[in-house]
């Protein structure tokens, strides 16, 4: 296993199964890049209502740009950090645990006796920072399919050959 | 059997009429609306000619150009006139198959044949319209074949020539459950409904669309109200009041007669018999449907009640299993009955209803308290609004609401409450009406637990499982308890592959427990 994805111990109590695995450290910046990308926009809106209200002096200038600008420096600087940071995954033997969400806490776990089918996707950014989702696909309505985003490519390959192997092995 | 084979010819005849049945509207509507002077009559009748026509050409196109092959592996259907598509389902995926037979095509002795696969989107296999023998002889045909196919994959085993041999038996079984006409009528007395009201607005509205009278103009309305109110005030209290009875009366009575004509013609003659090979449900008065499920697709129950019935001890049994029925995400399978009639279909699939030594556990209290609080809120932001803007009093409405909110929240929480035995997970929720589901530890997918911000402040969590086709989820239990739940959950699904969930329920047992010996064997 990679250096970047060695296990870590997360501010998360979970003693119930041990310890999750932190995932790589890019995917903090690939969240950063994202949050980055959606914001622009907005700021651009906000330029714009802003040089449309100038001449009128209704307002002191700043008053639609400055808070935009406040929280999409929030957006961008500080919730990236705590996503990744609330974000955390265990692989054991025979089962796959996830855990997301920074005010909706979700711990997921899938065995992978119920697996159908495994994808590994990497979208623009993702291929950019070296990283890939894992989406682990099941049978039930709710979790049909469970995503493990932020894993370096090779390790998610990795996990999808070893719960692949571990799928074989049971159904023969 | 190889070679491509057609639907029934008389299809087409039934094509046609269908695209009459969608010009006749359009052909009142000319016929009755200004256009065209005096000739619009002809039109009218022109349009219904020329439907027919057109439809009857189109429905032979597409007979003719539809076609299905039962082959060895799967079932195959070719179709489209312009761009071809062609379908083809193995027998292992098919889930159920059942036959449909709407008021004119049983008249005429044909019946839909629908493959329920379980695939999203409702794209499933369906032939409209075989003749009735053909149909059954179909179903006949691929619950053979998908049979074969298990034997032959399960064949390796030696433990499941037992299950072969057990599938031998007669297609007819014995009957679970069948409902009479004065079941039907004392079932129909609990369905009440105004639907009657809401298909009259459609109508008003249709003639709305196709007629000069313009309902929603003020006017009309205002006048005739005005003319009514006058005689109405004129007849005094006494009878202002008895008119009023008379009309909730009449507004019961409709409620009540709607409640039973339609419940007369879904559930006639509705009849479920347990095979060897699964269930089969037959039921309706006008449209006809026949669908068998096998017994091993069965994922989950659910027993619901209704306000009313409940009070009387009717509750009402689901299956929940990948393939849908009319929409709904599970089967009906006893839309009625009593609790003692319940319990053998229960049995019959393989499930057990709880006994009275298990353990049940409630929801935390805290949950209970919260859930509480929360439905009171806006009653109470409503009643501190009334007690600054509003005169003296009025706040006492919404005050009397949030008292109500929280008390049936407290109420609630006295029917909330899970249990888990070795094979079993039951689950129970409802005020006035508690709905219980019961799943089997095994046939779960995922298990997850999911936290809101006020419940990781307060200690609890809800406990999502992966069902196949439908949902199961317990909510506020205290965050040790699921965790304790979903390790036990987690430990019986991990034990037995997805490909073995799915086999006949005596096989399934015999892999659970090489499955078990493997277990030990490596330990």
């Amino acid at each position: 296993m990679d250096k970047s994805s060695a296990p870590t111990p997360v501010d998360q109590p979970s003693d119930d199964e041990g310890e999750l695995t932190r995932l790589h450290p890019n995917y903090a910046h690939a969240l950063r890049v994202q949050a980055a990308l959606t914001a622009i926009p907005f700021l651009i809106g906000s330029l714009v209502l802003e040089s449309a209200f100038r001449d009128q002096a209704v307002f002191p200038s700043g008053i639609i740009a400055g808070p935009v600008l406040l929280i999409a420096l929030a957006l961008i600087i500080r919730i990236p950090a705590r996503r990744y940071h609330a974000r955390g995954y265990q692989i054991s033997a025979d089962r796959l645990r996830v855990v997301r969400g920074l005010l909706w806490r979700s711990d997921t776990v899938v065995p992978f006796s119920r697996v159908q089918h495994i994808d590994v996707h990497q979208g623009p950014l993702e291929r950019f920072f070296g990283i890939a989702t894992l989406t682990l696909h099941t049978a039930g309505n709710h979790n049909a399919s469970v995503a493990l985003p932020g894993l370096e490519e090779a390790l998610a390959r990795e996990m999808r050959e070893d719960i692949r192997a571990h799928i074989r092995r049971e159904s023969l | 059997m190889i070679q491509p084979q057609r639907t029934a010819p008389i299809s087409v005849v039934l094509g046609a009429i269908g695209s009459i049945r969608s010009a006749i509207i359009p052909a009142i509507a000319v016929a009755f609306s200004g256009i065209g002077g005096a000739g619009r009559m002809l039109v009218a009748i022109g349009v219904v000619v020329a439907a027919a026509i057109i439809g009857t050409l189109f429905s032979y196109i597409a007979w003719r150009r539809l076609t299905y092959t039962i082959g060895e592996q799967d079932i195959r259907v070719e179709s489209g006139v312009l761009s071809r598509s062609a379908r083809s389902v193995p027998y292992e995926r098919i889930q159920d198959v059942s036959l449909e037979a709407k008021l004119l095509p049983r008249l005429l002795g044909l019946v839909a044949v629908k493959f329920e696969t379980g695939a999203g989107g409702g794209e499933d296999l369906a032939l409209t319209y075989l003749t009735a023998a053909e149909g059954e002889r179909l179903r006949h045909l691929v619950r053979e074949r998908r049979d074969d196919g298990q034997q032959a994959a399960t064949s390796a085993d030696p433990a499941a020539s037992t299950s072969g041999n057990a599938d031998e038996g007669a297609d007819e079984g014995e009957v679970l459950f069948a409902m009479g006409p004065r079941r039907l009528l004392r079932f129909g007395l609990f369905e009440f409904s105004l639907a009657v009201f809401a298909v009259l607005g459609g109508l008003l509205q249709y003639a709305d669309m196709v007629t000069d009278i313009d309902i929603w103009n003020g006017d009309l309305w205002r006048g005739w109200l005005e003319e009514q109110g006058t005689i109405i005030a004129s007849l005094g209290p006494y009878a202002q009041a008895a008119g009023a009875t008379a009309g909730l009366f009449g507004l019961a009575l409709i409620g009540l007669a709607t409640g039973t004509l339609r419940t007369f013609a879904r559930d006639w003659g509705f009849t479920l018999t347990r095979s060897a090979r699964g269930f089969r449900r037959q039921r309706g008065l006008f449209t006809r449907t026949d669908v068998v499920m096998p017994a091993h697709r069965v994922q989950a129950l659910v027993i619901g009640t209704g306000f009313m019935r409940y009070r009387f001890g009717w509750h009402g049994l689901s299956f929940v299993s990948l393939a849908q029925d009319a929409g709904n995400e599970s089967h009906v399978v006893a839309p009625f009955a009593q609790m003692d009639e319940i319990a053998p279909i229960v049995a019959a699939a393989g499930f057990h209803l709880p006994d009275e030594r298990i353990n049940w556990h409630r929801a935390s209290r805290r949950h209970r308290d919260d859930t509480a609080l929360i439905s009171a809120l806006p009653f109470v932001v409503a009643a501190i609004l009334g007690a600054v803007l509003a005169p003296l009093g009025v706040a006492l409405i919404p005050l009397g609401l949030a008292v109500m909110m929280a008390g049936a929240q407290l109420y609630a929480w006295e029917f909330r409450r899970h249990a888990i035995d070795p094979e079993q997970i039951f689950s129970t929720t409802g005020l006035m009406s508690p709905t219980s589901r019961i799943s089997t530890r095994q046939k779960l997918h995922s298990v997850e637990i999911a936290q809101g911000p006020l419940a990781r402040w307060r200690g609890y969590a809800t406990v999502h499982l992966g069902l196949a086709g439908g949902s199961f989820s317990i909510p506020g239990i205290p965050l040790k308890t699921a965790r304790i739940l979903r390790a036990s959950i987690l430990d019986t699904i991990a034990a037995t592959d997805y490909s073995q969930i799915d086999a006949p329920l005596d096989q399934a047992f015999n892999t659970d427990q090489s499955g078990l010996a493997a277990n030990l064997a490596a330990t």
